[in-house]
Parts: C-alpha cells; structure tokens; sequence
C-alpha cells in the first residue's frame, strides 16, 4: 500500500492572508503565508513595533484525567505536575535513546489538565507517542489541533494592542504564564508566550472564531505599527534569538544537552521516563559535540547543512544561517567539536567551496532591551 | 510591465546591449520572487565566462540563487555597489541594481536571447 500525499491543509485565515498579498507555502502540510511586504520589513516592524502571526498550524493536545501529570512526567524530559495551574514550561519528547522526537510547551490549564502544543511537523507523531506513553494512567488525550486556531502577537507593544481587545488585565498574566478570556469577544486562551524574543502573547481559540481575533487584532494594531508577519521572518527572529526549530536544531538524532537545553531535563524528578537512562548517562559523561552560535567575520551567508572548519579540518554544520536585520551581520547557529564550542573561538564556514571566517559568540544574539 | 528595450533569458536576467559590451542583471520578477536580497557575489573583473555558466550568486533572507551568464565573454566591470547595498537589485532591478557589464564574444549569441514580449510570456501569471 503506498499512501498518497495529503493535500496541503489551508489555514483557517488563509483568505485574511491573500486580501493581505501574502505569498502563501505549503509548510508542514499547512497552507501559510511565508511573507507579506518582506521578510526585513516584517522583522524590523516586530522588533521596534508589533507583529502579528497566525500559527494556526501548531498542534494543540490536550491531556486530562485525575492522572495527567504524572503521564505527562513519565512521556516528557520535564515535570509538568511540578506547574502550577496557569503556568507553562519549554519542554521535550524524547525517544528511549533520548533523542529529540519534538519540542513542546507544556501549559498547566487545571488541576487535571494540561495543553501540549507541539510543532506543526510532529503534531501526529507527538500525537501518537503521547497516546501510547499514556496508556496505563488514568488520563485522556484529545488532539485539538484541527479545531483549534491561534494568533500571536509579538513585539514591544503587544501589550497596547492586545489589551483593549480583552476582558481581562492580559498584563498581570506572567511571562510563561496562560489565563482564559476572552479576546475581541471570542473566548480564548491567552498565552504570554512567544518565539521572537520579544514580549508577546498567543491567543488560542476556536477555529471557526479565530479571524475574529486575526481582524481585531490587525485594525487594533496598525495605529501601532503592528504589521502581520509570515513564517520567514519567524524564523529570522528566532533565530536572533537563539532558539531552536526541529529540522534545524534539534532531530531524532540530538539530545537537549548537544542542544544547550539540559536545563530542561528534570532528571530530578520522581520516577522513570522515556529517555531517562540515556539522557543521565549523557549528563553524566558529556557531548561530543554542542551548538553554537557564530557570526561570520568575512563576507558570505552561512547556510543549514554548510561545514563548518576548524583549522582547515571539518568539525561540524551549520544548522540555521542568515543575514541578521538587527546585527546586520551573517549569523548561524552550528554543531561544532566541544572542543570548539567556547566564545571566541576562530573557526570558518565552508561556503561553495571556500572557506569563511566564523567566530563563535554566544547565544542568542538578540536580546531585547529591559 | 519588462523594459521593452532588454533582451531576457529564462533564467530571469536581462541585458542590454551598449556597442560591443552588455549590462546584464536580474529581473524585477526575479528580485520579487527571491524577496529582500541582502547578499550578492560577482566575478572579479578580467574573467571570461561561458554562456549559461554561473557567474554568481544572489542570496535573499531565505534563499540562495545562482546566476548564469546570458552570453560568453569578459567581465569589464562589476557593480561594487552592491557588496554595501545589495537591496538594490530590489529597488532598481533594471537600474542602479546592474551586476555586470561583459564585453560580448560572440555577438550571434545575442539573437538567441527573448524579447521583452516573449519574457513577459514566460512570467505571465507567475
């Protein structure tokens, strides 16, 4: 039996996204706009103002019953019976060998019961592993994700834009934090989360409701500078901010150490989960290899799967690569040798065959004012 | 709307022919499709190019393209403009957005190219 290839999923806002003039992809089997005036000018405009996103392609799965913490804490790197209810975490899928199968936030909604939102990319394979690890715990999983529409908006004056629109102080709602209201008169979850690094929030809602709050959002947010912004200048902003994008940064075949992400793992925590045995014995003796960001100090642009050079020799791939609208420099994101890793440390980036300077700084190379 | 005096290829470069050299550049639908170029590469000036070898490269935030020489012969000049303001080749595609000037090997290779009819052809309703 061969499977065909679904079609392409369209974005609940996907006629919002053509009246704007987006130029609309198939990302992850989801019809989303990629760029709407340009990727620079969307970044800057999220940077210094206000940018307004639809991930509606995200996968929302909800978890509840009298024992979804614990499974949560037996399937996942974190403790998510540790939350507090109205609280999140960053948080990992791994497989037994403690390889990354998707990294996720995790919101506490109530006592017994929790929102996974995972990459648009993994949601069925995070969908099925959540089920199987589940099984056995008094907790239900209920996948969301068709059903449920989400908007972030992101930027310094997110809070300006967002807050007249909603029936409660979205301000008082902390970092990492999710509260219920509703938003333009659609009731929502509203997350002060974000993937920008700048202050922002994600409102989650209904899929039939959700260009409600995509509209009101926009005409809200234009005396602001709000622009609406498509996945490439996600991914710049992300990566300015050092955070990493499954496919990219984190696989199968990387575990959250090589990622620079061991703080996430709560090998603390009561009782097995899968990943544990391999995840403590790579805590324990080290990485061979860890991410790293460089800024290329001749000209070119170092891109994903580029080698990077140490002395000539090869000692690792660039994983993300771009020109920086903020740093106005060329950035990247790379595995290289440990022995590599540290700031300041001269290597090169082969690009087309030749080799060009790279210096490895530290992450995340934007950080937004205080 | 192409200018109707260039010549084109399907690789979405035009030139325009001056005495026994050519301008050669990319399109504004080429510019438009690779979104904000923020880095050109270009051959040094003395080098001679075959046609339809790459000559360069054109990168925009998302995207790495080559260029292809519309005709053989000897790079005359390059646009250094562009190592400091590669957003040119969006704003002035057909104007201070030029990338070479080549001094033609074989003339006869010039018929071969479109006419801005034919190019418009080609990019009609992409």
């Amino acid at each position: 039996m061969t499977e065909l290839p679904a079609a392409p999923q369209p974005s609940p806002l996907l006629d919002r996204h053509e009246a704007l003039g987006a130029k609309i992809v198939d990302f992850a089997g989801w019809l989303m706009p990629i760029q709407y005036a340009g990727i620079i000018e969307e970044h800057r405009a999220t940077r210094s103002a206000a940018g307004l996103f639809d991930l509606s392609h995200m996968g929302e799965l909800i978890v509840e019953g009298p024992e979804a913490g614990a499974a949560l804490a037996a399937a996942l790197i974190t403790d998510p019976p540790s939350l507090a209810v109205g609280r999140a975490q960053y948080s990992m899928i791994c497989a037994a060998d403690g390889g990354i199968i998707d990294d996720l936030i995790v919101y506490r909604l109530g006592d017994e019961r929790f929102m996974v939102v995972a990459n648009a990319s993994n949601a069925r394979a995070v969908s099925d592993a959540l089920a199987n690890r589940l099984d056995g715990f008094k907790a239900v999983l209920d996948d969301h994700s068709l059903a449920t529409g989400l908007v972030a908006v992101q930027g310094p004056r997110s809070l300006d834009v967002l807050g007249p629109l909603a029936d409660l102080d979205v301000g008082a709602i902390r970092y990492y934090g999710i509260a219920e209201g509703e938003v333009a008169g659609v009731p929502s979850m509203i997350a002060r989360t974000g993937y920008t690094g700048e202050d922002g929030f994600e409102v989650f809602s209904d899929v039939a409701r959700v260009h409600e709050v995509w509209d009101a959002m926009l005409d809200a947010g234009r005396p602001h500078g709000l622009v609406p912004v498509g996945l490439g200048a996600r991914d710049t902003l992300r990566l300015e901010a050092g955070m990493p994008l499954y496919g990219n940064e984190l696989d199968r075949s990387t575990n959250p150490y090589e990622a620079g992400l061991g703080r996430a793992v709560k090998l603390g925590k009561p009782g097995p989960f899968v990943g544990r045995e391999a995840l403590e014995k790579v805590a324990r003796d080290g990485t061979a290899r860890r991410l790293v960001g460089l800024i290329l100090r001749e000209r070119g642009i170092a891109r994903h799967g580029y080698p990077v050079l140490a002395g000539g020799a090869p000692t690792g791939v660039v994983t993300s690569g771009t020109m920086s609208p903020t740093l106005n420099a060329a950035i990247a994101m790379a595995y290289v040798a440990t022995g590599h890793a540290e700031p300041g440390t001269m290597l090169a980036v082969e690009i087309r065959g030749a080799p060009v300077a790279a210096e490895v700084v530290p992450l995340p190379f934007y950080k937004r004012p205080a | 709307m192409v200018p109707g005096d260039l010549r084109y290829t399907k690789d979405h470069e035009w030139v325009r022919v001056d005495g026994d050299e050519v301008v050669v550049g990319i399109t504004e639908f080429a510019a438009h499709q690779l979104g904000d170029v923020v880095f050109v590469e270009l051959p040094a000036v003395g080098r001679s190019l075959s046609q339809h070898a790459t000559f360069g490269v054109v990168e925009s935030v998302k995207a790495v393209s080559d260029l292809f020489a519309p005709v053989a012969g000897e790079v005359v000049a390059a646009n250094g403009a562009l190592g400091g303001q590669p957003e040119l080749v969006n704003t002035d595609p057909y104007g201070e957005g030029w990338m070479l000037r080549v001094k033609v090997a074989d003339a006869g290779q010039l018929d071969g190219l479109l006419d801005a009819a034919a190019y418009e052809q080609l990019t009609a309703g992409g």
